[in-house]
């Protein structure tokens, strides 16, 4: 039972990683943008934040640096895809193979270095409940603050007048344009926060998740979040339930092969891909469907013609 | 301020004139970031764009290193024309490279030289399978091209590591992952002593032909485009999108297949844990440097083969981390996609306010 209790403690760390860039990249395409540049902006918002904790020891820093390196790589993509009219798939890819390289140059002082010791967080009685304590309440305060997030961005999206404006943006740029509303400048804005989410997912896998700096080390995990954002059909709650099933699929492999399974682990390592594959798959079987949950400018630039 | 004007017609000045300036860009870029590190820049520079050009043998082996880009590019330049997103040619090369090595392990001593046309073809079939498998889904399913091709490079590697550490892992090799080396026999010809050039460059010098002829001259080829350009003209023409996906795919996956064939049984002649490369991805901004255009994309693949190159010579001779080529690649996409606005819209200066 210990150990189904520390699966499921895992796997809300691991969704949380998810999540957190999953839900900026919905931001970035509930506005219309399609940023193929996450698994690039993940890994230099993971050496950001893992030189900064280096240097200053405060996590809270480490996770500042990760979100600033974010939001700049956000503001260099927003600038080419919106102003400079760029192609979006094409920018994206960019943003990522220059993201994996940058990262592995900078970050080749960082391979040796460790992290002052990690704290274990734990809430307060909560945390002693055997099985569920161990399960539920020992866990870093992002895991937590997501959820808080993801209710909020609710609201956010669908019960204020400014969430309105960010959707219509992205349904119909030209309508949000005729009414006044500066499509473009909304757009940059919503990819910066969306570069500034995946940076501290970047930032949260190499501070807390893995607290150290590999080559490398987001390993897909932009690109599983881009995945969500479809499987979701752009729905934030369904973000987050996607993001700790995914998280459950990577935990399940360690799970296995400490029951012993004898299958190799390469296949494991394999299964979240190829979870992925599949559920794409599956989702995106009804064209229809997901045409009607896309954000209808998904993808394609806009130019006001004033 | 400056602002962006749309041109009339698409200049074909800045078309040709784009990759040059991004070439430039980068290079100031580069020179920015010596100063920034406190090396030469002059030397620096030398280390990518003189050292891999001054002598024969260096000649030699930047064309060993622009071959698998050359031939994984053109394939992707067919593949990207028809607005197919194939990002996964990396994983094809791998499984190409599986393919091919499978075949060059059964080979023994009296084993006729025939063997090298079976590795060959057995590395096309692997990458065409690998990118048959994306084909399928989106075929099918719908699945989203990009994300499956992307996440079958994890998968791929997983393959390659389950062969290596498993079932063909070489018994004598002190437990090391990695197949035996293969026989003399499965050796893609040299073109001469001396030099590591093999009969791949050929192959794909023939490639550039084919994919030149097969875009530019023949009506399937112009069938791929329009759909590319615009999907409901090619819908009115009559031509079927989802033969454009299935040719689009298998095309750029037996490229890919054979460039980890040449590989594997060139240069390397094992399997090992450090197939995976990253031509695969390299291979994508040959293909946009060289405008998609095969002649273009000779010569995009020997200028990255020059970043390879000296990236190598920088880390042994500078003390600067390898992975500089991969910034320096990903500067150049970078600056060809913001030269590109330069195509479509002229710079204007306005003063106040529109």
């Amino acid at each position: 039972m210990e150990s189904y209790a520390l699966l499921i403690a895992a796997t809300l760390n691991a969704g949380t990683v998810l999540a957190i860039a999953a839900l900026g990249l919905l931001i970035n395409e509930k506005v219309g943008v399609v940023n193929l540049g996450a698994e690039g902006m993940m890994l230099c918002a993971a050496i950001a934040g893992f030189a900064a904790v280096v240097h200053t020891g405060s996590d809270m820093v480490g996770f500042l640096a990760g979100m600033g390196a974010g939001a700049l790589l956000g503001a260099i993509f927003g600038v080419m895809v919106i102003y400079l009219g760029t192609n979006q798939y094409a920018t994206g890819l960019a943003l990522s193979l220059f993201g994996v390289g940058f990262s592995a140059f900078v970050g080749i002082s960082y391979v040796q270095e460790k992290l002052p010791p990690r704290t274990q967080f734990e809430i307060p009685f909560l945390a002693d409940i055997p099985l569920v304590g161990a399960a539920f309440f020992k866990q870093h305060p992002l895991v937590y603050g997501v959820i808080a997030f993801v209710l909020a961005l609710i609201w956010f999206l669908y019960k204020t007048r400014t969430g309105l404006v960010l959707r219509s943006v992205g349904e119909s740029p030209e309508s949000a344009h005729a009414l006044g509303y500066s499509v473009r400048r909304i757009r940059f804005l919503a990819v910066m926060v969306g570069g500034a989410l995946c940076g501290l997912s970047g930032a949260y896998i190499s501070v807390v998740y893995t607290p150290l700096w590999v080559e490398g080390m987001v390993a897909g995990k932009g690109w599983i979040a881009l995945a969500l954002t479809t499987f979701a059909t752009w729905r934030p709650a369904r973000i987050l339930l996607g993001a700790y099933l995914f998280g459950g699929v990577t935990m399940l492999q360690f799970h296995l092969q400490g029951l012993g399974v004898q299958v190799p682990s390469q296949f494991l390592s394999a299964l979240p891909y190829l979870a992925t594959i599949v559920v794409l798959a599956l989702i995106s079987r009804n064209p229809a469907w997901i045409r009607v949950n896309m954000p209808a400018s998904l993808g394609k630039p806009f130019h006001p013609s004033s | 301020m400056l602002k962006l004007e749309l041109r009339p017609e698409a200049s074909e000045l800045w078309r040709y004139g784009s990759p040059l300036l991004a070439l430039l860009i980068t290079v100031a870029l580069g020179i920015g970031l010596f100063v920034l590190l406190g090396k030469d820049p002059v030397r620096g520079l030398q280390m990518f764009f003189w050292e891999p050009l001054k002598s024969a043998y260096a000649l030699g082996e930047l064309m060993v290193k622009a071959t698998p880009l050359l031939v994984i590019a053109l394939g992707l330049a067919v593949c990207f024309r028809s607005n197919v997103w194939n990002i996964g040619a990396e994983g094809q090369f791998v499984i190409g490279a599986v393919a091919a090595g499978g075949v060059a392990l059964l080979a023994d001593k009296e084993t006729g030289r025939w063997i090298v046309v079976a590795v060959v073809l057995a590395g096309v079939a692997g990458g065409m399978f690998w990118a048959a498998i994306t084909a399928w889904l989106k075929d099918k399913f719908h699945a989203n091209e990009i994300l499956v091709s992307l996440m079958l490079v994890y998968v791929a590697d997983m393959v390659l590591g389950y062969l290596v550490y498993g079932p063909w892992k070489d018994p004598a090799g002190y437990n090391f992952p990695q197949t035996k080396s293969f026989e003399a026999v499965t050796q893609i010809p040299r073109l001469m002593s001396g030099s590591r050039v093999s009969v791949g460059l050929i192959l794909a010098l023939l490639g550039v032909a084919a994919v030149w002829v097969f875009l530019f001259r023949t009506r399937s080829g112009f069938a791929q485009q329009v759909g590319g350009l615009a999907p409901s003209a090619a819908r009115y023409a009559g031509f079927s999108s989802r033969k454009a996906l299935w040719l689009a795919l298998l095309t750029s996956g037996g490229a890919a297949g054979l460039a980890g064939a040449l590989e594997v049984a060139g240069p390397i002649g094992q399997l090992t844990p450090y197939i995976p490369s990253g031509y695969g991805f390299a291979a994508i901004i040959v293909a946009y440097v060289g405008r998609l255009h095969p002649v273009g994309i000779v010569f995009s693949a020997v200028l990255m083969s020059m970043f390879y190159i000296g990236g190598e010579l920088a880390q042994s001779r500078m003390g600067l981390p390898k992975s500089i080529t991969g910034v320096f690649q990903g500067l150049l996409l970078f600056s060809l996609l913001a030269c590109d606005t330069l195509v479509a819209y002229r710079l204007r200066w306005q003063s106040g306010r529109a």
